[in-house]
């Protein structure tokens, strides 16, 4: 039977690594990823996983620990945040290079400097182009559901490629939430056995892993990278149905809120959508038609889908956890832009950076942000492309 | 060996080598700049040569060395630091190639199989 328990994210997370009962887990504490680990440290000195967890000195070593285990043959994860994705960065290509199905929660945090511990999405934005797949996910519930769901998506034979799995620095990896657990023996027939793809333990059949790959075959490997993700574009949606028809939680590349008749549109990722959905059902109550839609996925970028959910509307607020120095706006800004761009969408389309460090975003702000989006839809002029929400002049 | 003209479809995930021993396959001896040859009148014999070099380069026969495989030798020349009757000497690739030389100390063929 499922259970329902207050948890923060990252006691969920932990819950979802139990169930996952991993073969190698290799990690290194970082804050405000530390107690999902040190949670699962206790299962394993408990008895309660098989795991063998790898105590290491850094988080390059984490994941070259990963990468490791996973050639090896078996089922494989860590988690981190900011500037521990930061030391592992040369790994976590690698990892996606050489196909490794590694499953990484990463607990989105400012990335230094100045050194700072709280909530943007820096450290995985900056990440966007390792070859990862990456779901966002916006409460406790999101982050145990988004975990479970990687596991299958990395291993699918179609795919073979790592996940990380991101939520909120503090807001949701220590915020306590009401999470439905599933029944451990569900959870592992929803993911079922794992199967190592050549692996290195395989003696009788013997592998290189990682050789030297020039000029003569590595742009093809690059476009076989590329083909992984364009079969995750399938697997997505097929593993979110089957979580569907087990659990009841539904999962799509992203959510909609309101957004069907809507002419205004915010998008935003994570635990701030939450605070959007509530503004957005206040201003409707006031009249004013606006509609959210939170990504989910984010690598692969499904821009056809968001192009077609965003196709009638007249002003669309992209809202940017984190920033592209000297680019036109945020990553989601700007990836969404270049959608609309290439799928005729001819709405009016805006960025707002906000919540850096993380800095609070009250629902005023959500509110003066859907009030130029009005203004936007009325005139048909942009006064500014990209604005910093809540910034002291 | 993988063909080199085979398709991002038509080759193994990630870089991963699933064909074991292929080493011989791979010819690295093209970047040579320096070659060593034998004087077969000073060598010994003692195989250290042998023993030293880095990849497979020494060819041994009837417990005789005969020569080098030149399309693994890269040229390093520990052969020719090793021999303690100053056997072998490195000359030239460039001039080597123009006089032949080398060609009457060693063999170019590649090894067989199950060499």
């Amino acid at each position: 039977m499922s259970r329902f328990e207050a948890m923060d994210g990252n006691t969920a997370t932990a819950e979802a690594m139990r169930q996952i009962n991993p073969d190698v887990v290799a990690a290194y504490p970082i804050t405000p990823q530390t107690s999902t680990v040190q949670t699962f440290s206790q299962f394993v000195a408990d008895g309660e996983v098989d795991t063998e967890f790898i105590r290491v000195e850094s988080e390059h070593s984490a994941m070259a620990a990963c990468i490791g285990a996973s050639s090896a043959g078996g089922r494989v994860m860590t988690a981190t945040a900011a500037n521990g994705l930061a030391l592992m960065w040369e790994m976590v290509y690698i990892a996606a290079s050489n196909r490794s199905p590694i499953v990484m929660p990463v607990v989105n945090r400012a990335l230094s400097g100045p050194i700072n511990i709280h909530c943007d999405h820096s450290d995985s934005m900056g990440a966007r182009d390792a070859g990862w797949i990456q779901l966002y996910g916006e409460n406790p519930q999101e982050a145990y559901d988004n975990c479970l769901q990687a596991v299958r998506i990395a291993e699918h034979e179609d795919v073979l490629l790592p996940v990380m799995t991101m939520y909120d620095g503090f807001i949701t990896s220590h915020g306590l939430e009401r999470v439905q657990i599933e029944d451990d023996e569900a959870v592992r027939d929803f993911i079922g056995p794992f199967k190592a793809h050549e692996p290195l333990l395989d003696i009788d059949n013997p592998v290189t892993y990682g050789p030297l790959d020039f000029y003569d075959f590595y742009m093809e490997h690059k476009r076989q990278q590329v083909e992984g993700m364009k079969h995750a574009r399938r697997v997505i949606p097929e593993v979110a149905a089957d979580f569907e028809k087990r659990f009841g939680r539904k999962y799509g590349f992203f959510e909609e809120h309101r957004l069907d008749d809507a002419e205004l549109a915010l998008v935003v990722l994570s635990s701030t959508a939450g605070t959007a959905k509530s503004v957005v059902d206040d201003l409707r109550s006031r009249g004013i038609k606006v509609g959210l839609l939170k990504p989910r996925v984010f690598r692969p970028f499904p821009a056809q889908e968001l192009a077609d959910a965003l196709r009638d509307k007249a002003a669309i607020g992209v809202m940017d956890r984190s920033d592209s120095f000297g680019a036109l706006g945020g990553p989601l800004f700007m990836e969404l832009s270049a959608a609309c761009k290439i799928h005729d969408v001819p709405a009016k389309i805006v960025d707002y950076v906000f919540g850096l460090g993380g800095r609070d975003t009250t629902p005023d702000q959500i509110e003066s942000v859907v009030r130029d989006l009005a203004d936007i839809a009325d005139t048909g002029k942009i006064k500014q492309l990209v604005s910093y929400l809540g910034v002291r002049e | 060996m993988v063909d080199l003209n085979a398709g991002w479809r038509d080759i193994p995930r990630g870089g991963k080598i699933v064909e074991a021993g292929n080493a011989r396959e791979y010819e690295t001896g093209s970047w040579r700049a320096m070659r060593p040859v034998v004087d077969q009148e000073k060598c010994i014999n003692c195989l250290q040569c042998w023993v030293f070099c880095p990849d497979a380069s020494i060819i041994v026969e009837n417990e005789e060395m005969v020569g080098f495989r030149y399309e693994y030798c890269k040229g390093c020349g520990i052969c020719a630091s090793i021999c303690p009757v100053d056997a072998i000497e490195m000359v030239s690739e460039a001039e080597a190639e123009s006089e032949a030389v080398g060609a009457a100390s060693g063999s170019d063929r590649r090894p067989a199989k199950d060499e």
